[in-house]
């Protein structure tokens, strides 16, 4: 793949309800931030790439209400229903194509103004399966059981989650969350649909986040600290829950073997230096570290106990807090390249890891992870 | 704007969208709509490829990428592969009163799990493995609340 660069990357405060801003001043406050980022002026951005949700905007068409205030008007721009990882992946294919020397990726969310559990209801098959009332976390809920019972993981594990990742949280400015917890705190919080419990799950949230990726050539102008895209995938597997066991996550196997192969990783525990991963319940922290190849299958939980995954230790995880600290639906997975960008230029503030080299992130897309998508960023083409 | 708003609550528009939809069962979700209400028979599709038989029925099989063409009746009792049991939900979602439960369930003679509501079951028994079977509705109206929970196969372990 021809080198493209992360030259410019933003987010703004995550909230649980950001009244005085409608989706277009999220946007606009990303976008600006990450042209000052980038030191940019908006005509030296080529396209556009928007993501957004037209059920969470509660808009048909939801991009076009937001076309001012990404800075489109007289570019090509196109729009990414899912994940900010796969609009970035779009993106970058945009730039790949020779057409574009920058493409500008943003991505907002507003969980304050609807509700959650109806919206995500409505992702499910109209005939088989949205009267039965299942929705993100009910769903969810049946991949914990699924995974925890067979590979032994306990709650407490899980718990172990949920204390990291909120307690990273009061390094990150931008963090929605952070709380501090220990096991027993989180075990006594009231569960929702068992295994899951309130404080194994991510708030509801308002944000927004952008990046400009660019061109060897253009990133070399732009700024003297590129993060490069060294490898990148994603992979989908099936719609009907059911329709393959819920703890089996070759889409993600699959997803990282591809971007580890692109980015010449052979062992990504001893070449990669930081992961932000999508949290939005505790238990998918160790279950796709494992589908990410840092341990071996059921090894998560003991993964999590041994501490390596906390801030300071051998593979940090969730440095930023994470989706369990500030969750904004869809710029969620955005938020974790910028994350991983901040770490590598050396930029992450209070929150800054020795000495990240290469670090990867992930987001995914429909009910328990459908789909996955793997970024490998690094300083070093 | 800040000094403007210090001391004003930013204005909320309440509103609802409301869109009838008519979402069609097709051929394939039909047959199998009709068998539970009318005779109280699952029904699954098998691929002549990989053999595999999909419940809830399909018309392909995404792996093989093939038709499956051929129907295949299956039992009203199964296999818990996972479940949850729901203690808070949205009142406007919930088809039974919580506590209740979802499961993932593999009927006999089915090579896939579906996803169904849980019933009548004791929440400190309740275990991934165990045998379950179909409660129907008094009334049924050609939709899947025809079923209206699965619950634990009593003395079977
Ligand atoms: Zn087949």
């Amino acid at each position: 793949m021809e080198a493209v660069a992360i030259v410019g990357a933003a987010m703004t405060r995550i909230e649980r309800e950001r009244k005085a801003d409608g989706y277009a001043d999220l946007v606009y406050e990303a976008t600006r931030a990450a042209l000052d980022d980038a030191g940019m002026s908006i005509d030296q951005i080529d396209n556009v790439v928007t993501v957004s949700n037209d059920f969470f905007d509660g808009r048909t068409i939801s991009s076009m209400a937001i076309m001012d205030a990404c800075g489109s008007y007289d570019k090509n721009v196109t729009t990414v229903e899912g994940d900010g990882t796969f609009g970035a992946f779009f993106g970058l294919m945009r730039v790949l194509s020779g057409s574009y020397g920058t493409t500008l990726v943003c991505a907002h969310h507003k969980g304050s103004e609807s509700q959650m559990p109806l919206i995500t209801n409505a992702m499910f098959d109209p005939i088989y399966a949205r009267m039965l009332g299942i929705e993100a976390i009910t769903s969810s809920a049946l991949q914990a059981r699924a995974y925890m019972t067979k590979y032994g993981i306990s709650e407490e594990q899980c718990a172990l989650v949920s204390v990291k990742n909120h307690g990273n949280a009061f390094k990150n400015p931008v963090a929605q969350l952070p709380l501090e917890l220990t096991v027993e705190k989180v075990m006594s919080s009231p569960y929702i649909a068992d295994p899951i419990k309130l404080l194994d799950c991510c708030p509801i949230s308002d944000g927004a986040s952008a990046i400009i990726l660019a061109t060897e050539e253009r990133a070399k102008k732009i700024t003297d600290k590129p993060v490069w895209a060294k490898g990148v995938a994603h992979c989908s597997t099936a719609y009907h829950l059911g329709d393959h066991e819920l703890h089996d996550v070759s889409a993600l196997e699959e997803a990282a073997k591809k971007a580890y192969s692109m980015a010449g990783i052979k062992d990504p525990a001893k070449e990669i230096d930081l992961v932000e991963l999508y949290d939005a319940f505790t238990y998918m922290e160790p279950l796709w570290l494992e589908g990410l190849g840092f341990c071996e299958q059921g090894g998560g939980g003991k993964l999590t106990e041994s501490g390596k995954t906390a801030a300071a230790g051998e593979l940090p995880v969730n440095v930023s807090g994470g989706c369990l600290s500030g969750n904004p639906v869809l710029a969620a997975g955005l938020n974790r390249m910028i994350e991983c960008a901040l770490q590598i230029r050396g930029d992450a503030g209070e929150h800054q890891v020795d000495g990240v080299k290469t670090a990867l992130a992930h987001g995914i897309n429909g009910p328990c992870g459908q789909s996955h998508c793997v970024w490998v960023l690094g300083g070093e083409k | 704007m800040e000094d403007w708003r210090k001391d004003q609550e930013v204005l909320v528009m309440e509103g609802r969208i409301k869109v009838p939809y008519r979402w069609f069962a097709g051929e394939v979700g039909t047959r199998y709509l009709e068998s539970l209400r009318d005779k109280g028979v699952f029904l699954g599709t098998r691929c002549p490829g990989c053999e595999k038989v999909y419940h809830i029925p399909r018309r392909h099989c995404p792996e093989c990428f093939e038709e499956c063409s051929q129907w295949v009746e299956l039992g009203s009792s199964g296999t818990l592969e996972s479940y949850t049991i729901v203690r808070r939900q949205h009142p406007q979602l919930s088809p039974l009163p919580v506590p209740y439960g979802y499961g993932i369930i593999r009927l006999e003679g089915a090579d896939t799990g579906f996803l169904h509501l849980l019933g009548e079951f004791d929440d400190k028994e309740l275990k991934v493995g165990d045998s379950v079977e179909a409660v129907f509705s008094d009334k049924r109206e050609g939709n899947i609340l025809d079923v209206k929970f699965f619950r634990p196969v009593k003395g079977v372990e």
